[in-house]
């Protein structure tokens, strides 16, 4: 073993600190420069982490379904249970019954409908929430068999929960459509009009650009548009709620801060050619 | 003989696994606060419990996190929370550098002083964090959730310098090994 003599010791255990912050300050150049290096880091975090994650969440998963929750001893919670149950049904249907007047209006105008087509889907669990101070991103479980889910749509069963931003062998990272870095084109309403949904970090993102005449309504259902071609039109996201004088934002469909099992579908596999070179201009950023 | 390299095996062991115990501990509540479902919202906690963590063994125990493994543990912390490349081991760094600097003084106050002094601590890192975020994502952000962590963190360190003392005298503590 190596003997070093104490003023020698002294001196690195005195230049440790400084030497380290410089490394430190290093990587966010590093960083910043090449942006890859974070990317590649954070898939190699994400892939190792998923097994354990995935047994940990097992147990919490067990205590907290609806027949193993503890709460569930207690007999008054039997009540809200089938309660939230029946709440969650009828805001389902009422997505689905806003949706449809919406789809209804837009084949109404016009004279030959060309279905989307059926997308691949797989069903994910939420295994970590992975956001920070401001980051809004949850980890997902991925089958191994799952080819290129990059780009994939992630829904829970009342709307839009966000796009598979890093795909790796066993997880995937979602950005969730409240993260600071989230862009989305949506329609608005039964007429459709265009608007952009940005992510606030907050429980509901805000509606930009929608055109100044038409000012969206409160309650209108928020679907997403087709516009960058990387969502297909027409999935329910939210309604519209006024935090202010003009000032509208989406209350999402989906419980953004309980989320347990997504959908992740593939709509890219059916899009052509030409919608995915679209997608290269996609306004919706992802954090270095 | 045999005996002795043993006894002495398992008296390194026993020292490097108290010496690794802070860090260790650190690594655990960023890897387990992330595991959705029983509290909303408990992954906010990480950055937090990170930041009192390392004031409080950087204050206490300075020996069992050093620099190299204080940038270890900004980084996972930074990978695992979506922050940019780098900017997690300079805030823990700093906070280190702060702390070391003013240990002889801290160290000897009670615990209302040090208390502020974390709150001090938790407001420079997060200022710093707000700078860093803004600069390298070439946006300004909210300014509001530096306020809930600083908050958030000031009501939580009384709940867990209990559980650090005790660490810090017991399990944590290589000399009573």
């Amino acid at each position: 073993m190596l003997r070093l003599s104490v003023p020698v010791r002294l001196v690195l255990s005195r230049l440790t600190l400084p030497v380290m912050l410089a490394l430190s300050l290093g990587m966010i150049v590093a960083g910043q420069a090449n942006r890859n290096i974070g990317i590649v880091l954070r898939g190699a975090v994400d892939e190792a982490l998923a097994p354990l994650y995935r047994v940990v969440s097992r147990p919490v998963d067990v205590l907290i379904s609806d027949r193993n929750a503890l709460g569930a001893w207690i007999g008054m919670h039997s009540e809200v249970l089938r309660l939230q149950a029946e709440n969650a049904q009828l805001k389902r249907w009422r997505s689905v019954a806003l949706a449809l007047a919406a789809q209804n209006q837009s084949l109404k105008s016009q004279l030959h409908f060309v279905p989307t087509p059926t997308p691949a889907f797989f069903t994910a669990r939420v295994i970590a929430d992975v956001g920070g101070l401001y980051a809004r991103s949850v980890l997902v479980t991925v089958p191994r068999d799952s080819h290129g889910v990059a780009d994939a749509i992630a829904m829970d069963g009342g709307g839009v929960v966000g796009r598979v931003v890093q795909a790796g062998v066993r997880s995937a990272r979602i950005l969730l459509i409240t993260d600071l870095n989230s862009r989305i084109p949506v329609s608005i309403g039964r007429h459709g009009e265009h608007a952009l949904m940005a992510g606030t970090n907050g429980p509901a993102p805000r509606l930009l650009f929608w055109p100044p005449a038409r000012p969206p309504a409160d309650g209108a259902i928020v679907l997403t548009s087709a516009e960058g071609g990387i969502f297909p039109d027409g999935l329910p996201i939210g309604v519209v709620h006024y935090l202010g004088r003009n000032d509208p934002a989406v209350l999402p469909f989906a419980p953004m801060d309980r989320l347990r099992v997504l959908r992740l579908f593939e709509y890219q596999r059916g899009f052509d050619s030409s919608s995915s070179k679209a997608s290269e201009g996609f306004v919706q950023k992802t954090r270095p | 003989m045999i005996t002795m390299v043993r006894r002495n095996l398992w008296l390194e062991l026993d020292r490097l696994a108290r010496a690794s115990l802070p860090a260790f501990a650190i690594i655990m509540a960023i890897v387990f606060l992330g595991v959705p479902g029983l509290f909303p919202a408990v992954a906010a906690l990480r950055d937090t419990f990170t930041v009192m963590s390392v004031y409080f063994w950087t204050l206490y125990r300075p020996g069992s996190l050093p620099a190299p493994i204080t940038v270890v543990l900004g980084l996972f912390l930074g990978l695992l929370t979506s922050a940019p490349l780098g900017v997690w081991p300079v805030l823990l760094l700093l906070i280190q550098a702060g702390v070391l600097a003013s240990r002889r003084i801290l160290v000897r106050q009670g615990f209302i002083l040090i208390w502020a002094a974390l709150i001090a601590c938790m407001l420079m890192t997060s200022a710093f964090e707000y700078c860093a975020f803004c600069i390298l994502d070439f946006t300004v952000l909210p300014i509001s959730p530096i306020f809930l962590q600083v908050g958030l963190g000031s009501l939580l360190y009384p709940l867990l310098v209990p559980l650090l003392i005790a660490a810090h005298r017991g399990p944590a503590a290589p000399e009573l090994a």
